[in-house]
């Protein structure tokens, strides 16, 4: 009877995506990524050839940590890749990763980008940069603090305050600062913004380039991509020019792609191994190249299209600094009505 | 009989074990919002709930509006007039039901932006700054509204369509020889004759809204739905969620009421013996071109220009390069999706056919329990089924760990097993009530005189039972099918590693800010529905008599 057979096909195809699965195997490491799949394959094939390890990944743009929280003691994650120092020290917070304990880290990461106490190191970078006008924004260099001058009324594009790219630049503003001058800066960028928040950062520097607004706030390496790699975006990068901001007196804020090993890792030595690989030259240029990140060691080369941009000097404010603070950055932004 | 000893308590205990498995989310839910969490709390009600219950309101007011507009207004003009272009209308009306409301925010926002086809059209008449000042800014709670309610309005066109029809003639012809004028007998006789079923359509639309997460977030609608979502992921406070999660189970609760109240005193005079069906008013000329246009509208916002626009940007990318990768989601979608459907059928059969077994009861107490999934937004079934599902798989770790065994790591989670059994849960109604309606078309007697020839119950379900309702499994498949298809928030929480589907690739790409390159996912899923809604509703223009 046909129905049995569709019985039977159904079953050994779920079979088949069960043994595809998560399942602790010596030669497999398990990859928890807020960075989309497709854009690690390069790297995570790499791996593969350099190690004979496999890798699976399930990626996220949210609740990775909360979803590792859930599983528990028999989370198949062995490692967990974030494109933000929020999520670091989300994760952190939650309890679902442990110290990665690996000199080999230790020695090539900078400390300012890694964990004193070892539970995440950073991956690469990335620059939180103003996409300006070309024809109508003459100057080349910019503040911060300058954003809530009012002559930029209604000439600002951003998108959500909640987001956690400009969550982790106000929770730096705050940091600097402090919260009542925080609070001050937020609600005069708020005055001068040209459109209630939303979108992602493509679409910002789309809105600077149709003439919505003269001003985007979003990071170096979407840049970047429209310029090199979307034909059909390309227009938008081209009507706009980068300009790498600083604080008054001090540096660019960039936020960090980040990893962390997780606390019931099943393949826990495959997880440092992946760590420690993703640090080394031959993944970080890969990285750099394909991804257009800064990458996190010396030695490596900058993707001329992002040197392009100009020397990046960056904030020395420490991480854990920016963490801090990112509650406080949440609840301001509510609390002016930041996204409303 | 001794079959029948067999027979009956397994399928009675599977019909109970199916109204547990639906319970088993919302017990979850009560029980998680049951944990305090005071800090979430104060910041829920100083800055999202205020927000979080306006904009639902409005935008189930909105939507429903938008979809009663488009849904019972196009139903009252094909069913009772003739006007050029009804027959192919009769035929494409029905179709949005086959765009998810993600894919039609995302094609709309993207038709709209900025430097998007519709303002590089308007600037060839126009300067670039006038056109961009043309532009509506569809992400905002207006935008949402329309979109939604364009792609929705079928459950209440389709649901008006069928009274309509069997609304006798004598009423509306009497009003008219009084001197009614054609929109008072639509206004006074007409509408209030269609409340009961304006009240199913409506309230599907309703749910439907509640359940979008896609369209609502891209659209930067912060409903109660999207609150749930980002208080679990980005505030991590799973009892948080938990607690809105409750608030949307009494908003459903609420519409459920208002569905039942709107059906109250259903109007029963067409069923009277052979009611006269209303002919058909030909309306010529100007009239006609105007009916026509105001039908073509629905189905040209709905349907054919997100299809275009998915033909044309799938056309346009593919060239360029095609992503394997887009097969293997694909395989991922159509597994999961068969897998549900095979279940959904089984448990949907044995709950019914417990009824018709022995009637009454807690049996059919199982099977109204049974039809509740659907009133489930997704990602509160997602978030209700989290728990007991990693509770069993930690526990067959422990378990195999006292046993000395290998451990199996996350058994349901890691197969999929945990997404399949979301779809069975959210669309169990569907098969339960196709089935219910096809078993009462066949006569007890049948049952009856089988057994007095001799014939076991499991050879009258076998020989009498599923042929009969082959129509109704057939139908009841192809309807879980789409709907495990366009599934997206309960998807993206319960997926394994290593597994995306179209729906979960589409909502990727368009959250970094990219959809058309997930535009051919996003057509083949449009593709997979077209037929199955064309079917469905292909004996529309056949007045049937009452069910």
């Amino acid at each position: 009877m046909s129905r049995i057979h569709i019985l039977a096909a159904a079953t050994a195809v779920a079979s088949a995506i069960t043994l595809n699965g998560a399942f602790a195997q010596s030669g497999e490491v398990n990859l928890y990524s807020y960075r989309e799949s497709k854009l690690l394959q390069p790297l995570t094939d790499a791996f593969t050839k350099d190690t004979g390890i496999k890798v699976n990944v399930v990626s996220a743009s949210s609740g990775l940590e909360q979803r590792m929280k859930a599983e528990g003691a028999n989370s198949p994650a062995d490692v967990l890749l974030t494109v933000d120092i929020g999520r670091i020290d989300e994760a952190v917070q939650a309890g679902v990763t442990q110290p990665i304990k690996s000199e080999v880290i230790d020695k090539i990461v900078p400390a300012q980008y890694r964990d004193p106490e070892g539970h995440w190191a950073g991956l690469s970078m990335r620059a939180r940069v103003i996409y300006a006008s070309k024809d109508r924004v003459k100057q080349d260099a910019i503040t911060y603090e300058e954003l809530a001058d009012p002559k930029w009324k209604g000439k600002i594009c951003i998108r959500s305050g909640q987001h956690i790219y400009n969550n982790a630049l106000f929770a730096a503003y705050v940091a600097h600062h402090g919260e009542a001058k925080a609070e001050e800066w937020l609600r005069g960028v708020k005055a001068n913004l040209a459109q209630k928040p939303s979108g992602g950062d493509r679409e910002t520097a789309r809105d600077v380039a149709a003439g919505k607004c003269d001003l985007g706030i979003g990071n170096t390496y979407y840049w970047a991509l429209m310029m090199d790699k979307d034909p059909d975006k390309k227009p938008w990068a081209e009507a706009t020019k980068v300009i790498l901001p600083t604080f008054a007196g001090k540096g660019t804020h960039v936020n960090l792609s980040g990893l962390l090993l997780a606390k019931n890792a099943p393949n826990r030595a495959n997880g440092i191994k992946l760590i420690e690989w993703l640090a080394g030259e031959h993944a970080q240029q890969i990285y750099a190249d394909a991804n257009y990140e800064y990458p996190i060691r010396a030695g490596v080369a900058i993707n001329p299209t992002i040197a392009g941009y100009g020397k990046l000097n960056a904030d020395t404010l420490p991480i854990s600094k920016i963490a801090a603070s990112r509650k406080a950055a949440s609840t301001l932004v509510d609390k002016v009505g930041f996204d409303n | 009989m001794t079959t029948m000893r067999i027979a009956e308590p397994a399928v009675s205990a599977l019909a109970v074990f199916t109204a547990a498995l639906v319970a088993t989310p919302v017990i979850a839910i009560v029980i998680l919002a049951a944990q305090p969490a005071p800090e979430v709390w104060s910041h829920l009600i100083d800055y999202v709930l205020p927000l979080a219950l306006r904009d639902t309101t409005l935008l189930l007011f909105g939507v429903g509006l938008v979809a009663l507009g488009a849904g019972a207004g196009s139903a009252w003009l094909i069913s009772l007039h003739d006007f050029p272009g009804r027959g192919l209308l009769l035929w494409l009306l029905p179709l949005p039901l086959a765009i998810p409301t993600y894919i039609a925010a995302y094609v709309y926002v993207d038709l709209f932006e900025p430097l998007g086809l519709i303002h590089r059209t308007l600037t060839l008449w126009l300067s670039p700054r006038d056109a961009l000042a043309l532009l509506p800014n569809l992400r905002s709670l207006p935008g949402a509204i329309l979109i939604i309610g364009i792609v929705l309005y079928p459950y209440v066109y389709l649901s008006a369509r069928a009274t309509f029809q069997l609304q006798s003639a004598e009423f509306a012809e009497a009003a008219r020889t009084l001197g009614a004028s054609r929109w008072n007998v639509f206004r006074r006789i007409s509408l209030p004759m269609a409340r009961p079923a304006l009240a199913v359509g409506l309230a599907l639309v309703a749910l439907e809204t509640l359940n979008d997460i896609g369209a609502s977030e891209y659209l930067g609608v912060r409903t109660l739905t999207v609150s749930i979502f980002t208080t679990w992921l980005n505030r991590g406070s799973l009892a948080g969620a938990a607690q809105l999660s409750c608030l949307v189970l009494v908003i459903v609760a609420g519409l459920i009421v208002l569905e039942r109240y709107g059906r109250r005193n259903a109007v029963t005079e067409f069923s009277s013996e052979s009611p006269r069906l209303t002919a058909r008013t030909a309306l010529g000329g100007i009239k006609g071109w105007l009916a026509f246009a105001a039908c073509a509208l629905p189905v040209l916002l709905g349907f054919i220009v997100p299809l275009l626009f998915l033909l044309y940007q799938s056309v346009h990318r593919s060239l360029l390069t095609i992503d394997a990768a887009i097969w293997r989601d694909a395989f991922n979608s159509v597994t999961f999706a068969a897998l549900a459907t095979l279940v959904a059928l089984a448990l949907g059969f044995a709950t019914i056919l417990a009824t018709r077994w022995r009637p009454g009861g807690w049996r059919s107490l199982s099977a109204s329990i049974a039809q509740m999934g659907y009133a489930l937004p997704g990602l509160v079934l997602a978030l209700g089924l989290l728990t007991p599902v990693l509770m069993i798989d930690n526990g067959l770790n422990t378990l195999a760990a006292g046993l000395g065994l290998s451990l199996p790591g996350l058994v349901l989670m890691g197969s999929g097993t945990a997404v399949v059994t979301a779809y069975v849960i959210r669309f169990l109604a569907v098969p339960t009530g196709f089935i219910r309606a096809g078993f009462e078309r066949i006569p007890l007697d049948y049952d009856d005189s089988a057994r007095s020839a001799g014939a076991s119950e499991i050879t009258s379900v076998k020989r009498i039972h599923l042929p009969l309702l082959r129509p109704a499994l057939l139908g009841a498949a192809i309807v879980v099918f789409v709907d495990c298809l366009k599934e997206l928030p309960a998807t993206l929480l319960l997926r394994p590693l290593n597994v995306e589907t179209l729906a979960t690739s589409i909502y990727q790409y368009a959250s970094r800010g990219s959809f058309e390159d997930g535009a051919l996912a996003a057509l083949l899923i449009v593709a997979a529905s077209i037929g199955p809604v064309a079917w469905l509703t292909r004996f529309s223009d056949i007045p049937q008599g009452p069910a």
